[in-house]
């Protein structure tokens, strides 16, 4: 059984679910974002609010960790993996034709955990009385933190990584899934290239607007 | 033509290797790739020298046999060939050609460009047939079967195990060789009766050999010299699915 759970392809199958998962958390995450645009700042709070404490969220909040983690540990496992099979590295640099997005996972994943990690330290960590702040007011905590130039540069960076990692990413848990069509594939990859400029679009917009046009 | 050989030379698997340049004149873009290679093991023997070992064996494009790095590109930098129909006019005078032998933990270098290409054995002595006795030939269209999935069979099997999908692979997965002769069985109602312990018995063969896991990133399709798709992937995941 361990032979099965740990085969390639379940990994994979376990690393697509995880990531399918994550791809619906972030347009939520971004609606509730894009309330910071309005000057009052009632309506965020509350839908912050509302996040932390309604049960069902608190529920999918665990499945989100874990989804997150389990993502993070198989993502790390099977690049470990994956190096381990070419040993000895070409000399000439692999010029064979594919997306560039795809070639760099590991790289752009691994910068999008580390952001998750300063991100946790700036909200969450708030909530759970980790690190001092207003839990009630992440309005203000997140508008004072989008007037740091350092801090927009380094989310807008991010973002723009995230952009590549789900250009990859979508496309790649369908096929993962077995799920490849002569008619869906090629509107699976035009959902892709859209969902990965409007999401990050969508995110870096809010500290343009704090920051610069405010 | 005048091309300066950049090629790995690696005396056997145990030692390091490096690359040994070749000024080498005289060259026909008439010539295969293969050709100009014989060329220059003769230029190499007459002069008292090592020649360059590498692999080939139809020069036809389907036995498998020969494929080496060029320039970057498993087998070659056009798509859809293997190396023996490469052909010298494709390069420019004065060109530089680096040629590298395959790269992957599960293909040991044997000797400068030759590698051991076993490891596919092994995968499909794991399930990549069907355990029933031939007896007479039967009659044409005796099972039905579908045209569609005749022809994808068809396609499927025209992998001819050459090893350049781990090649292109960054991971070096075997992914899409394993994918075609799965789906060259499971698409056929004779190869449907043992498709469960044939993609379970490959699956478990290929991760015990240390091929890596696939990222789809395509390298593989794009360098297959058979067209092999990445629908065969696909179609890889289900059976594997289905079949707990």
């Amino acid at each position: 059984m361990n032979k099965v759970l740990y085969s390639s392809i379940s990994k994979k199958f376990v690393m697509a679910l995880a990531g399918l998962f994550l791809l619906t958390f972030l347009p939520v995450h971004l609606a509730i974002n894009l309330m910071l645009l309005n000057d009052d700042p009632e309506p965020f709070n509350k839908a912050a609010h509302f996040m932390s404490t309604f049960p069902f969220i608190k529920v999918v909040e665990v499945v989100l960790f874990v989804a997150i983690m389990i993502h993070v540990i198989w993502g790390i496992l099977l690049q470990v993996q994956n190096w381990i099979a070419r040993p000895v590295a070409y000399k000439a640099p692999n010029r064979s034709d594919t997306s560039p997005f795809s070639r760099f996972m590991i790289w752009t994943g691994g910068s999008i955990f580390i952001f998750l990690i300063l991100h946790f330290f700036n909200f969450y960590f708030i909530k759970l009385g980790i690190v001092e702040g207003d839990p009630e007011n992440f309005y203000s905590v997140a508008h004072n933190l989008f007037k740091i130039p350092a801090y927009n540069i380094i989310y807008w960076v991010c973002f723009i990584l995230l952009g590549f990692h789900l250009h990859h990413a979508f496309y790649s848990a369908f096929q993962t899934l077995g799920l490849n069509h002569r008619i869906w594939t090629p509107v699976v990859k035009v959902m892709a290239a859209v969902y990965a400029i409007a999401i990050p679009i969508g995110f870096a917009y809010i500290p343009f607007v704090i920051w610069i046009l405010k | 033509m005048k091309v300066r050989l950049k090629i790995w030379r690696q005396k056997n698997s145990k030692s390091k290797g490096a690359f040994a340049t070749y000024d080498f004149d005289g060259v026909s873009p008439e010539m295969s790739f293969l050709e100009m290679l014989d060329a220059l093991n003769t230029k190499l023997v007459q002069e008292g020298r090592e020649p360059v070992a590498f692999d080939h064996d139809c020069r036809e494009g389907i036995c498998g046999s020969c494929g080496m790095y060029i320039n970057g590109y498993p087998h070659s930098p056009v798509p859809g060939i293997t190396t023996c129909h490469l052909s010298m006019r494709y390069f420019n005078d004065g060109d530089t050609i680096t040629v590298e032998p395959w790269r992957a933990k599960t293909f040991p270098v044997i000797k400068d460009l030759m590698v051991d290409r076993s490891a596919f054995d092994k995968i499909q002595v794991a399930g990549g047939f069907i355990s029933v006795n031939t007896g007479a030939a039967p009659d044409s269209n005796s099972i039905p079967c579908r045209k569609k999935h005749a022809d994808e069979a068809f396609d499927s099997a025209s992998c001819i195990g050459c090893g350049a999908c781990v090649a292109a692979c960054k991971n070096a997965s075997a992914m899409l060789f394993l994918s075609a002769k799965i789906s060259q069985l499971a698409l056929l109602p004779q190869g449907r009766i043992e498709a469960k312990e044939r993609v379970r018995e490959m699956v478990s063969v290929m991760d015990e050999l240390g091929f890596g896991n696939c990222s789809n990133t395509g390298a593989c399709e794009a360098q297959c010299p058979k067209g092999i798709k990445l629908t065969n992937i696909a179609r890889l995941n289900r059976e594997y699915y289905k079949a707990f």
